[in-house]
C-alpha cells in the first residue's frame, strides 16, 4: 500500500502540489438484522480505494479513485492538483498549515474477539433468540434486532514524511420492540435507540450486552406504555439517563465546538455555532461541576472517536472543552488551529472512507463523571422526571435551541420512581440547560456511548462519535414541549 | 477475466473534469462474468448490481472555495440464492478473483441462516420504459467552470457586504442489474446542484436548485435571490410562539412531506409502523391533496426499475385527500395478494419497499397571491433538523432557517426570529388553503420531489430561538 501512496504523492508533487496527503483505505462490513423472527438484512461488503488531498497555488484539491493501478493513481493525483488550481481561482487567502511532525507508526485497536471470525450461525442465533423473547410479550407488534461489524484498515502518507497504518475493529448491536395499539405507536430499544450500542471493540461488546435478559423487559415496557399517563408539560427537574445525555452532549456541545462551523465553513449545510471566537475562555457554558473533554486517546476508552492518529496525521489528544463550567477549547485541524491561538491541531480530522475529504469531527466528546451514586440521585430528587433512550432529536443551525424526546419516562416523587410516563420530551437553550446541571453520577455509572450516524459535510459523510456520560440532573427545564399543542 | 478497469477512461492530467463512465457493455460484461462464476460455484440463482459514480463538488464559504473534491467509484453487489436462502456481498474490486470471492462470501452467508419462507424465485426478463436523463453538458462541467461561477456568486455577496457559502456540484452515475433468469436493466443519469447561503450579520437566507441539466438553473440568479432575501432578513423581531398561517416555499414543503414516503410502503403497514394503518380509504387529508409516485415525471430523477429489476409503475397514492394505494415489492405483493409495483429495495432487507419519486398535485396560486391573501402569517424559506416526534400522528419537530418573514395585511413587513415547530403532517395536509404549481424542489432533509408551495393555516410553532 505504501507504494500506492508514494506514487500518488510523487505525481502530485510533479504537478505542482506544495503539500499532499494520501489515504488508502480498506473497509469491511457485515450487517445482520432480524424482524419478527425472520432474517432481514444479511450482507457483507468491502471497499478499497485511495483519496489524495493536495495544496497547489495555496488552495485545496481532493480526488479519489478505486482504480489502484499506476495509471489510475497518476490520473487521480493529477486531478487533485488540477482541482486545487481551480480552487485558487476563488480563494481569498493562502492556506497555512500548523506545523506537525512526521510519524512512522502502526496501530491496531484492541479487541478480544474478531467479530468476523465468530460463526455467523452464532450471531444469528443470538439475534433470533432475542427477537423471540420480545415476540413472546402480548401487545408487541414488531420486533427488530441488529448487529453491525466493521474492520477498517487505513494507510496514511503525507509529503512531510508520515507513514501511518491503523486498523480499527468496530462492533454494534441493539434490539427494539414496537407496539401499535389504538392510535399510538410506542417503542422501546436496548441498549440505546437507533441500532443500540456501538464501540471500538470486538464481539465482546455483543456478549457484554445481555440481550436475553433485556429483551422481555423492553418488550413489556413497549406494550405497557400505551396505558400509562402522558408526560406533563411543566418547568421542572429532569434526570437524563446516560445514553440520552450522550446525545445531548453530541448536539449541544460536540457540534458547537467544531471550529469549521464556528468559522462559517458549514454555513450552507450543517450550520454555524453560537460559540464565536470571543467566547473562548470567557463563556460560562455550564455549571461549575461540568467538565467536558474531547479525548481520542485509548486511555479514555474504546469509543467510536478513539484512534492513534487523525486522518491528517496528527496524534490523538485530549482537549479540555469545558473546565469547571467555563468554555476552554474547540475541535481544530492544522488549517484552523492558529485562529484560536494554538500552535498545533487538536487532531480531529476524520473521514468516512477513502472517497471523502477529512473534515473536523468530534472524537469522544465526554462529560466527565461526577460524585453521585445513582440511587442517591434519585432519592435526593423530590419532584422530577427521569427520561431514558432517545426517540427524537433536533437543534437549530447555530446550536442554541434544542428539543429531545425519549422512549420512556419515570415520574419521581419524594425520592422514588413512582410511575411510568409516555411520550416524554424536553427542550431548552444549550447554555441555559448546561448551567442548570446540579448533579452528575460517578464513574461506575459512566458509559462511553457510541453515536454511529453523525452526518456532516458535502458530499455527506457519516462517522461514529463517542460520548461518555453518566446520568445527571438538571433544574428548571421545560418538559413536555413536543406534545404541548397536539 | 480481463478487468474492465483497464479500459476505464480517466480524465487526463491536464483536466479537472470528472472521470468518464464505462460503456454499458463493460457493465454487462461484469454482470455476465459474475453470473457465470456464480453458476460454477453452486448458486441456484444469482443477481448482480453494478453501480458506477463520477462526481465532483466545489464547496465555498467566507466568499472563497475551501473544499473541492472529485470521486470515482464502481461497486459490484452480488446476491445468491441457495436452498431457499439468500444473502448479499458487495465489493469494488472487479478482478475475477475478487468477484469469485464475493460470490463465495454471499453463498457462505446464505448457507448459514434459516430458510426464508417468503423468498421468491428471481424475476425473469422485463420490459422498461425508456427515460433519458443523461445530459452531456452536465457531465462535462469542469472544476474551472464551477470555480468561476462560484467566484461570480461570491463577488456578488462581497459587493453587497455579505458572506456567501454553498456548493456547486455535478456528476454522472449509472446502474445495471442483471440476474440468472435473464433480467437485465440499465440506467444512467447526470446530476447537478447549486446551493448558496448569504449572510448579512446575523441574518441569512438561502437558495438552491438541482437538475439533471446544469443549464436548467443559473447560479448567479440563485446567488442574487439569496443575497436579496438575506438583506430582508436583517433586524428580525421576536414573535410569540403559537399557531400561525404559514406560506411554505417548496423546499420547506418538501422537507416536511418527505417524511411521509415510507408510510406508503405495504411492508410498513404490515409491520404496523405506518401512520396509514387503519386509515386507508378514509378522508385523511384535505380534498386538495393528491399524491402519486411517478419516476417518469419530467421533473423526476432515478432509475425506472427497482432493487430486483422490476419496472417501476406510476401509483396514485392519495386521491383528493384519501389514501388509495400503497407500493409493493414482490414479496409484499405476494403476501397481500397484490401485484408488485416496482418499488422494492434490493434484497435481502427488512423494509420492503417505498415510493421514491413522489409527485404532489399542485395548484395555480403564485407566491404573491399567497402573500397578498394573508392578513397575518409567516413566509418560510426553509426548514431544518426535522425529526419525527410521534410516528402515528406524524408529529414532526424542526426549526425554521435562513429566512422567516412576517406577512401582515397582504405584504411582507419584516423578518422574524426562527421558531421551533411541532406539527402533525396529517393535520397540516388538512389545513392547506392554497397550492402553488408543483415544481422540482430540493432541500436538505428529504430527497428531491415534485411539490408545490403551500399556504397552511394553524401551523404550530412551539418555541423561539435566539436569532
Amino acid at each position: 500500500m505504501w507504494d500506492l501512496c508514494t506514487n500518488a504523492l510523487d505525481t502530485a508533487k510533479l504537478r505542482g502540489a506544495t503539500y499532499g496527503d494520501v489515504r488508502v483505505m480498506h473497509l469491511r462490513q457485515r450487517d445482520l438484522t432480524t424482524k419478527n423472527g425472520q432474517v432481514g438484512t444479511l450482507a457483507q461488503s468491502e471497499s478499497l480505494g485511495l483519496g489524495i488531498r493536495v495544496l497547489a497555488n495555496g488552495a485545496w484539491g481532493f480526488a479519489s479513485t478505486d482504480r489502484l493501478t499506476r495509471e489510475g493513481l497518476a490520473a487521480c493525483a493529477a486531478q487533485a492538483v488540477s482541482i486545487a488550481k481551480a480552487s485558487a481561482l476563488a480563494k481569498r487567502s493562502e492556506v497555512v498549515l500548523a506545523p506537525e511532525k512526521a510519524y512512522v507508526d502502526s496501530w491496531q485497536s484492541p479487541f478480544r474477539k474478531d467479530p468476523f471470525e465468530i460463526p455467523l450461525e452464532t450471531q444469528l442465533a443470538l439475534l433470533l433468540a432475542a427477537d423471540a423473547e420480545m415476540r413472546r410479550v402480548k401487545g408487541v407488534t414488531l420486533t427488530e434486532t441488529d448487529m453491525q461489524f466493521r474492520k477498517i484498515d487505513s494507510w496514511f502518507a503525507s509529503s512531510i514524511g508520515s507513514r501511518i497504518h491503523q486498523r480499527k475493529v468496530i462492533s454494534g448491536c441493539g434490539i427494539a420492540a414496537t407496539s401499535f395499539q389504538g392510535e399510538e405507536i410506542q417503542k422501546r430499544s436496548y441498549p440505546n435507540g437507533f441500532g443500540g450500542q456501538h464501540s471500538l471493540q470486538g464481539y465482546e461488546l455483543v456478549e457484554s450486552l445481555d440481550l436475553m435478559r433485556n429483551a422481555p423487559l423492553i418488550a413489556e415496557e413497549a406494550a405497557v406504555l400505551h396505558s400509562v399517563s402522558q408526560c406533563p408539560e411543566k418547568v421542572g427537574t429532569l434526570i437524563l439517563g446516560g445514553s440520552q445525555l450522550g446525545l445531548q452532549i453530541h448536539e449541544s456541545i460536540g457540534h458547537p465546538i467544531e471550529l469549521d462551523r464556528v468559522l462559517g465553513q458549514e454555513a450552507n449545510f450543517a450550520g454555524t455555532s453560537f460559540l464565536t471566537l470571543d467566547q473562548l475562555d470567557q463563556l460560562k457554558y455550564a455549571s461549575s461541576i461540568v467538565n467536558v473533554v474531547a479525548d481520542a486517546r485509548l486511555d479514555h476508552g474504546q469509543g467510536l472517536g478513539t484512534f492513534a492518529y487523525d486522518d491528517e496525521g496528527v496524534p490523538a489528544q485530549c482537549t479540555d472543552i469545558i473546565k469547571d463550567g467555563t468554555f476552554r477549547g474547540y475541535l481544530s485541524n492544522r488549517e484552523t488551529a492558529h485562529l484560536v491561538g494554538l500552535d498545533r491541531s487538536s487532531g480531529t480530522m476524520r473521514t468516512e472512507s477513502w472517497n471523502r475529504l477529512p473534515i473536523i469531527r468530534m472524537t469522544n466528546v465526554s462529560l466527565l463523571p461526577g460524585t453521585w451514586d445513582y440511587d442517591d440521585l434519585i432519592s435526593d430528587t423530590h419532584d422530577g422526571i427521569l427520561m431514558e433512550t432517545n426517540r427524537s432529536w433536533s437543534i437549530d443551525d447555530r446550536r442554541y435551541q434544542f428539543q429531545f424526546s425519549t422512549e420512556i419516562g419515570w415520574e419521581i416523587k419524594g425520592g422514588k420512581k413512582v410511575r411510568m410516563l409516555k411520550n416524554p420530551s424536553y427542550s431548552g437553550i444549550s447554555t441555559e440547560f448546561w448551567n442548570s446541571c446540579d448533579a452528575i453520577c460517578r464513574f461506575d455509572h459512566w458509559t462511553l456511548w457510541g453515536t454511529p450516524n453523525c452526518g456532516k459535510g458535502q458530499p455527506m459523510q457519516t462517522v461514529g462519535t463517542g460520548h461518555g456520560a453518566a446520568p445527571a440532573r438538571f433544574r428548571n427545564v421545560h418538559i413536555g414541549t413536543a406534545f404541548s399543542n397536539q | 477475466m480481463k478487468p474492465p478497469a483497464q479500459n476505464r477512461k480517466v480524465s487526463t492530467a491536464s483536466s479537472a473534469g470528472a472521470a468518464e463512465l464505462l460503456h454499458e457493455r463493460e457493465l454487462r460484461r461484469i454482470v455476465d462474468t459474475v453470473l457465470r462464476l456464480a453458476k460454477s460455484t453452486g448458486a441456484e440463482e444469482a443477481e448482480v448490481h453494478v453501480d458506477e459514480v463520477a462526481d465532483a463538488l466545489t464547496r465555498f464559504a467566507n466568499n472563497a472555495i475551501h473544499q473541492n473534491v472529485a470521486e470515482h467509484g464502481l461497486t459490484v453487489s452480488i446476491r445468491t440464492v441457495v436452498d431457499g436462502r439468500t444473502a448479499r456481498a458487495t465489493t469494488n474490486r472487479i478482478h475475477e478473483d475478487s468477484l469469485r470471492s464475493a460470490i463465495e462470501v454471499s453463498l457462505s452467508l446464505a448457507h448459514r441462516q434459516p430458510k426464508d419462507p417468503r423468498l421468491l424465485p428471481m424475476p425473469g426478463k422485463q420490459r422498461y420504459r425508456a427515460v433519458n436523463r443523461f445530459i452531456k453538458q452536465t457531465a462535462a462541467l469542469s472544476a474551472e467552470e464551477r470555480a468561476r461561477a462560484v467566484r461570480r456568486a461570491c463577488d456578488l455577496a462581497v459587493k453587497k457586504g455579505q458572506v456567501a457559502a454553498g456548493i456547486y456540484s455535478n456528476g454522472q452515475s449509472q446502474s445495471v442489474v442483471g440476474n440468472s433468469r435473464g433480467l437485465f436493466a440499465a440506467y444512467r443519469e447526470t446530476h447537478s446542484e447549486f446551493s448558496i447561503t448569504a449572510q448579512e450579520g446575523p441574518a441569512a437566507s438561502w437558495a438552491k436548485a438541482n437538475s439533471t441539466d446544469v443549464r436548467a438553473f443559473d447560479p448567479q440568479k440563485l446567488a442574487a435571490r439569496a443575497c436579496q432575501k438575506a438583506h430582508l432578513a436583517v433586524n428580525s423581531r421576536e414573535l410569540a410562539p403559537g399557531r400561525y398561517t404559514v406560506i411554505l416555499e417548496p423546499a420547506a414543503v418538501l422537507d416536511l412531506v418527505g417524511f411521509l414516503f415510507y408510510d406508503f410502503a405495504a411492508t410498513a403497514l404490515e409491520d404496523k409502523r405506518s401512520c396509514l394503518n387503519e386509515r386507508m380509504a378514509k378522508q385523511l387529508f384535505g380534498q386538495n391533496i393528491s399524491i402519486s409516485d411517478d419516476v417518469y415525471h419530467a421533473l423526476q430523477q432515478g432509475a425506472p426499475f427497482d432493487g430486483e429489476g422490476l419496472p417501476r409503475q406510476r401509483v396514485l397514492l392519495v386521491d383528493c385527500g384519501i389514501p388509495k394505494n400503497l407500493v409493493y415489492s414482490r414479496a409484499a405483493a405476494q403476501a397481500a395478494g397484490k401485484r408488485p409495483t416496482g418499488h422494492g429495495f434490493a434484497l435481502p432487507n427488512e423494509y420492503g419497499e417505498a415510493p421514491m419519486n413522489l409527485v404532489f398535485g399542485g395548484g395555480d396560486s403564485s407566491m404573491d397571491k399567497m402573500v397578498t391573501s394573508t392578513d397575518r402569517g409567516l413566509l418560510v424559506t426553509r426548514l431544518w433538523y426535522i425529526r419525527e416526534v410521534d410516528p402515528y400522528e406524524k408529529v414532526m419537530t424542526g426549526m425554521t432557517r435562513d429566512g422567516l418573514f412576517l406577512v401582515e395585511n397582504g405584504r411582507v413587513t419584516g423578518a422574524a426570529r426562527n421558531f421551533r415547530f411541532n406539527q402533525s403532517l396529517i393535520e397540516m395536509l388538512k389545513n392547506v388553503e392554497l397550492l402553488g404549481p408543483a415544481v422540482r424542489a430540493t432541500g436538505e432533509e428529504a430527497f428531491e420531489m415534485v411539490v408545490p408551495a403551500m399556504k397552511v393555516r394553524d401551523f404550530c410553532f412551539s418555541e423561539v430561538t435566539k436569532f
